[in-house]
């Protein structure tokens, strides 16, 4: 069964074709254009392409999936948005998948726990401590990097990764390797079992985990001076 | 294609808008509004209006479907509300059509809010005779135009230099204690009071203005013409008389509004004035502009109260008017433009 993976949790849109058949997932098409301020353009079109290299048409798809963060809300609800159209529009199943699981995925070697850290703007990093075969430690977050180093060194880190670690990998205090961006292999890992299952449809609901920037209005100033 | 059928989608602002028409008949309008996420804000907040907008989307675009009684496949373009508005609002929706267009392969028309909200009264009042005057006034946008053609001619004339009509509507009502938004608390308030009791200024039609502002608007001096009016009775340990300063201000708004439409309409030798947005509501001000029209022997087009607020059937209105003219469908990569100018129908 064809899904379409999409990714709009960072500064890089992606967007690919994943075949999830007899046990055994496989990529077939990936595109992704690093350009954080440009998802809506760019998205839309990666999507058209990827199709077109996986030789598929939308029809021949069986699900999607997609980064539902935490990231930058623009342009994760750029990614959120499109999945839950096509979702609907072609009547086949949506399932989210974790930006900072993704990273881990694809990271995960079987060694030591890890952090994997996002940029968050603002001076923050949305993170989580992984165990070295990938499985999530701590509840993704947003903090400032200086909080996040000894969070994650209490909870066993031993090293960080994404785009969070290498931007502040000197506040974190810890050795920074790996990707800065979720791919679509990792994505189509994380999707696998359910895809091949026929899981039940779930929301994109997207992780946030800050509020908006929104303050009520304070007492009349005077006019009159 | 005569008669399209034509699903459109508008998130510009705070109403999550999905219209279907075929040709000029209206078949579906489902609107889901986060107004009263705002409320406590007293206006509308960009991040709170975007989360709504991809909540709502989904199930808006079936409400409408069900409404209309016809499927995706069925429709034979989608439009959406590309610019202007709220960047972030405006990219969920711009998202999602591109997604059902894509899903359905269905061109996609990319379209201005300001031409939509033109392009909707025909589905109430049929074909809208070229050239016509529109006045467009919402919280987000007040715009005097001329449509030689809604489909590929639209020239801006004038706007306001500051705040938008609506915008005042909201800061006088929080002003006299009246919720948000202020528009129809307004209103109501000002049926029983006097639209002469105090005589507040009409911005922008001084002589020394006109020249320069012949078609522009201003609403801030009002704004705080009303503001001053307010506390100098407060401090004076007087009541204030709400019903007299919303009947004054909202006769201020109104009268410079509909003096100025008239005014192009006049000068343009044009005899059609369409009026949309949301302020388009407001009753004093259909009441001066039919007056006025009357009196200039010009003929006043005014869309039901549902249809001048943000939906997706103007947006669905203009769409069909492009498919009508074989207008060229819009790429997969347009982007949401948050001050696309009238001058452009579509992207
Ligand atoms: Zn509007």
């Amino acid at each position: 069964m064809l899904v379409l993976l999409l990714d709009t949790s960072s500064a890089a849109v992606t967007a690919g074709v994943g075949d999830v058949s007899g046990g055994v997932c496989r990529v077939r098409a990936e595109q992704t254009v690093v350009d954080g301020k440009r998802h809506g353009e760019a998205l839309a079109p990666l999507i058209a392409r990827s199709l077109a290299d996986a030789g598929a048409t939308a029809a021949d798809l069986g699900a999607v999936a997609a980064d539902v963060g935490p990231g930058p809300f623009t342009g994760l609800r750029v990614g959120l948005v499109t999945a839950a159209a096509l979702g609907d529009a072609l009547g086949i199943p949506t399932y989210g998948v974790c930006s900072l699981d993704a990273l881990a995925a694809a990271v995960a070697d079987d060694g030591a726990p890890f952090l994997v850290a996002t940029d968050a703007r603002r001076r923050e990093v949305y993170w989580a401590v992984y165990s070295g075969t990938g499985d999530r430690l701590t509840e993704p977050a947003v903090n400032r990097p200086a909080d996040v180093g000894p969070l994650a060194a209490s909870s066993g880190a031993r090293r960080a990764v994404g785009a969070g670690a290498l931007l502040y990998g000197d506040v974190l205090g810890l050795p920074v390797s790996g990707p800065e961006y979720p791919d679509v292999t990792a994505l189509l890992s994380l999707a696998a079992a359910r895809v091949a299952a026929g899981a039940p449809a779930e929301p994109l609901t997207p992780l946030y985990l800050r509020r908006p920037d929104a303050v009520e209005p304070a007492a009349r100033k005077s006019v009159l001076g | 294609m005569s008669e399209p059928l034509v699903l459109g989608i508008e998130t510009s602002c705070d109403e999550t808008g999905v219209g279907i028409v075929r040709g000029h008949t209206l078949l579906a309008d489902a609107v889901a509004s986060s107004v009263d996420s705002h409320a406590r804000f007293g206006g509308v907040v960009p991040e709170v209006a975007s989360r709504a907008h991809l909540e709502a989307m989904v199930p808006t675009v079936h409400r409408a479907l069900a409404t209309a009684g016809v499927k995706l496949s069925d429709v034979d373009a989608i439009a959406v509300t590309a610019g202007p508005g709220l960047a972030g609002a405006l990219l969920v929706g711009v998202a999602a059509a591109k997604a059902y267009a894509l899903a359905a392969g269905k061109p996609l028309y990319g379209v201005n809010h300001l031409a939509a909200h033109v392009a909707v009264d025909t589905l109430e009042h049929g074909p809208l005779p070229a050239p016509a005057i529109a006045l467009l006034v919402s919280g987000g946008h007040s715009s005097l135009l001329r449509v030689d053609d809604l489909t590929a001619e639209v020239t801006p004339l004038g706007a306001t230099i500051d705040d938008a009509a609506g915008e005042a509507f909201d800061k006088v009502a929080r002003l006299l204690g009246l919720p948000f938004p202020g528009g129809p608390h307004v209103d109501r308030e000002a049926r029983s009071g006097s639209s002469v009791a105090i005589a507040f200024p009409r911005g922008l039609t001084g002589p020394r203005d006109l020249a320069g502002h012949r078609y522009d608007f201003s609403f801030s001096g009002l704004k705080t013409a009303v503001a001053r009016w307010v506390e100098a009775r407060e401090r004076a340990g007087e009541p204030v008389p709400v019903a007299d300063v919303a009947a004054s201000f909202q006769e201020a708004v109104v009268d410079v509004l509909t003096a100025k439409a008239v005014a192009a309409c006049r000068e343009q030798g044009v005899d059609t004035l369409v009026v949309g947005g949301g302020v388009a509501a407001n009753s004093r001000l259909r009441a001066l502009a039919e007056s006025r029209c009357e009196a200039a022997g010009i003929v006043l087009r005014v869309p039901r109260p549902g249809l001048c607020t943000d939906n997706g059937a103007m947006v669905a209105a203009l769409g069909s008017h492009l498919v009508a003219a074989g207008a060229v469908p819009s790429t997969l990569d347009i982007p949401a433009d948050s001050s696309m100018s009238v001058s452009e129908v579509r992207v």
